[in-house]
């Protein structure tokens, strides 16, 4: 038996592209993994000290370089792309997942549209923004133009989240709820929309992510003012903007460092939740399966 | 009897006026999206293209010089600029993201893919600026140390390479997966190895998905603008070796869009429809991958 078994491992060649391949499939996860642990790594050593209390004061000065303020701005202009994009792009999500018909001409110019604003790259959302809002309608660098710009840019991400989520949606909840003798509208508010409201929200925490990240959009269109603004009407930087600054003027390296390490606790932080939403997404939709 | 029968068609029509103007609502919401995109164009165009028509279309896509001062605009150190860079960072991130994406689908154990799925998220959620920071510290010095040239093509290249690994990876290891396992579990039954398996059954059926990947990573290379800002040295010229400095269209844009006035304005809004053209051809590439999947 053993000499059996000796036998036929001597025959067998050692094969020299399989071993190749998994080597190739191996470095390529480890530079990935590295190249991004690596660049985390590198900003928290060398930011994490120099997180301190003026960082984070209340008023901006050129000596602290407080990221407060920015960070309102960034709530501000969160809330404001969200109040804008979000009930838009819910309702259209309505509209293709429950209301239009396959092969529908308006469905294919709708897909259309949106595929080509998701590929728009944000520099070009920003000149658009600057000529139309800034310019065209006179709303001047402010976090109004910003918002709206940006509001623009998610759009797409919410359009196809929240179908998505609908579609996922099983058609026993429907056929129930008509079997009910509830209409169309009642059905989509009462039972459609409640069942997707997770895999929604997860769409919705991911183009807050957008927004946090997105820096060329909103130079052009809300503009580098350092101060918390103090109305819409008025310039305001986002953390991701103030960023680029404070890198640019090139003068406070070290509270660049900390600005990006509190960036990328906020990217994690995100992340984190959206992933949370859509997994609470999948376990609704495979529980509501099994009945 | 009566009474009642007249209160439920009348409750029954109220019902249905409701559904119709709701779903007008919805339909008009929908809609929206179609508007932006054609608010975009519009402005665009009608910004732009008179400019390149003042210009001379032939001097504004070839001329070699740019220089806002003179009212010389041509936009060819700027294109070619935005090629090369997205040609490196495809050649970087391409073959190491769909590496990658075997390696989530068919390789990683549970305990790997645990740790190295949020790793991949996290690279796509963190923001440009700070990848652009990252190798304005980091990546430029070592570049400069290694090959002498620290803001250059190699440098933009290397970081785009990284930034669309997230894009990358999950669009194909999205391909690998939707590839049933009778293919695989059939290479295994000739007596190919795992390896041999999904390199040589397994990817050739993901081909039109991983086409997509490396599509929809073009896109996001030739659009990124503040990290390609921070270490391509942003010079106007056509670079003569990949450690030459060198400025995109996007950068043209952000970097003079600021205090631009008059024919320099409207030269920067005829490279933004320049970079507009280039996604629309991505765009119907993929478009035309994906209709070979389908």
């Amino acid at each position: 038996m053993s000499v059996m078994n000796a036998s036929n491992k001597s025959k067998r060649r050692v094969d020299w592209v399989s071993l190749l391949l998994r080597a190739l499939v191996y470095a390529a996860a480890a530079a990935t993994t590295l190249s991004a642990l690596g660049m985390i790594g590198f900003i928290l050593v060398k930011g994490v000290p120099h997180i301190t209390a003026p960082l984070f004061a209340w008023r901006y000065t050129s000596d602290n370089v407080s990221l407060t303020p920015a960070l309102i701005n960034t709530a501000l202009m969160t809330a404001l792309a969200l109040a804008i994009a979000a009930p838009l792009g819910i309702l259209s999500a309505v509209y293709l997942a429950e209301y239009a018909r396959r092969g529908n001409r308006l469905v294919k110019v709708i897909r259309m549209a949106s595929e080509t604003l998701a590929g728009v790259p944000s520099i070009v959302f920003g000149l658009f923004g600057f000529l139309f809002f800034v310019i065209a309608l006179k709303w001047g660098l402010s976090m109004l133009a910003g918002g709206f710009t940006l509001a623009i840019m998610i759009l797409p991400l919410i359009m196809r989240t929240a179908e998505e989520a609908m579609l996922a949606v099983p058609d026993l909840y429907r056929e129930g709820s008509f079997g009910l003798g509830a209409g169309r509208l009642r059905t989509v508010f009462r039972i459609v929309l409640p069942a997707a409201s997770p895999g929604i929200l997860a769409g919705i925490i991911l183009s807050i992510g957008r927004v946090i990240g997105e820096s060329a959009a909103l130079i052009l269109t809300a503009g580098t003012a350092a101060k918390s603004s103090a109305s819409l009407m008025k310039s305001g930087r986002t953390m991701a903007v103030h960023m680029y600054a404070l890198s640019n003027e090139g003068l406070h390296i070290d509270e660049t460092y900390a600005t990006a390490v509190v960036l990328i606790v906020l990217v994690a932080l995100i992340n984190a939740l959206s992933s949370w939403a859509a997994k609470r997404a999948e376990a609704a939709m495979t529980g509501g399966a099994d009945e | 009897m009566n009474i009642i029968k007249t209160n439920r068609t009348r409750s029954l029509r109220a019902r249905s006026m409701a559904e119709g103007a709701m779903r007008i609502v919805f339909i008009a919401a929908a809609c929206a999206c179609i508007l932006c995109v054609a608010l975009i164009c519009a402005f665009l165009l009608a910004n732009g293209v008179p400019a390149i028509a003042k210009i001379g279309p032939l001097s504004f896509l070839t001329g070699t010089r740019w220089k806002p001062g003179q009212n010389i605009y041509g936009t060819a150190p700027m294109i070619i600029g935005s090629l090369y860079v997205t040609a490196g960072a495809v050649a970087v991130g391409v073959p190491i993201g769909v590496l990658t994406a075997m390696y989530l689908a068919r390789f990683a154990g549970r305990r790997s893919y645990r740790v190295i799925s949020p790793v991949v998220s996290l690279m796509a959620g963190i923001p440009s600026v700070v990848y652009g920071f990252f190798g304005m510290v980091a990546l430029v010095p070592i570049v400069r140390a290694w090959f002498g040239g620290g803001k250059s093509v190699l440098t933009a290249a290397l970081l785009l390479g990284v930034m669309i690994l997230p894009t990358v990876i999950r669009v194909s290891e999205a391909a690998i997966r939707a590839v049933p396992d009778h293919y695989y579990e059939g290479a295994l039954a000739l007596g190919a190895s795992h390896e041999r398996g999904v390199f040589f059954v397994v990817l050739p059926a993901a081909k039109s998905g991983v086409m997509a990947a490396v599509v929809l990573g073009i896109g996001r290379a030739i659009g990124e603008t503040m990290a390609v800002i921070m270490v391509a040295g942003n010079q106007a010229l056509i670079p003569h070796s990949i450690l030459d400095g060198v400025r995109t269209l996007t950068a043209n844009i952000a970097l003079e869009m600021g205090y631009a006035a008059d024919l320099h304005r409207e030269a920067l809004i005829g490279c933004a429809v320049v970079l507009f053209v280039f996604i629309l051809l991505i765009n119907l590439l993929l478009s035309a991958v994906q209709r070979r999947r389908a």
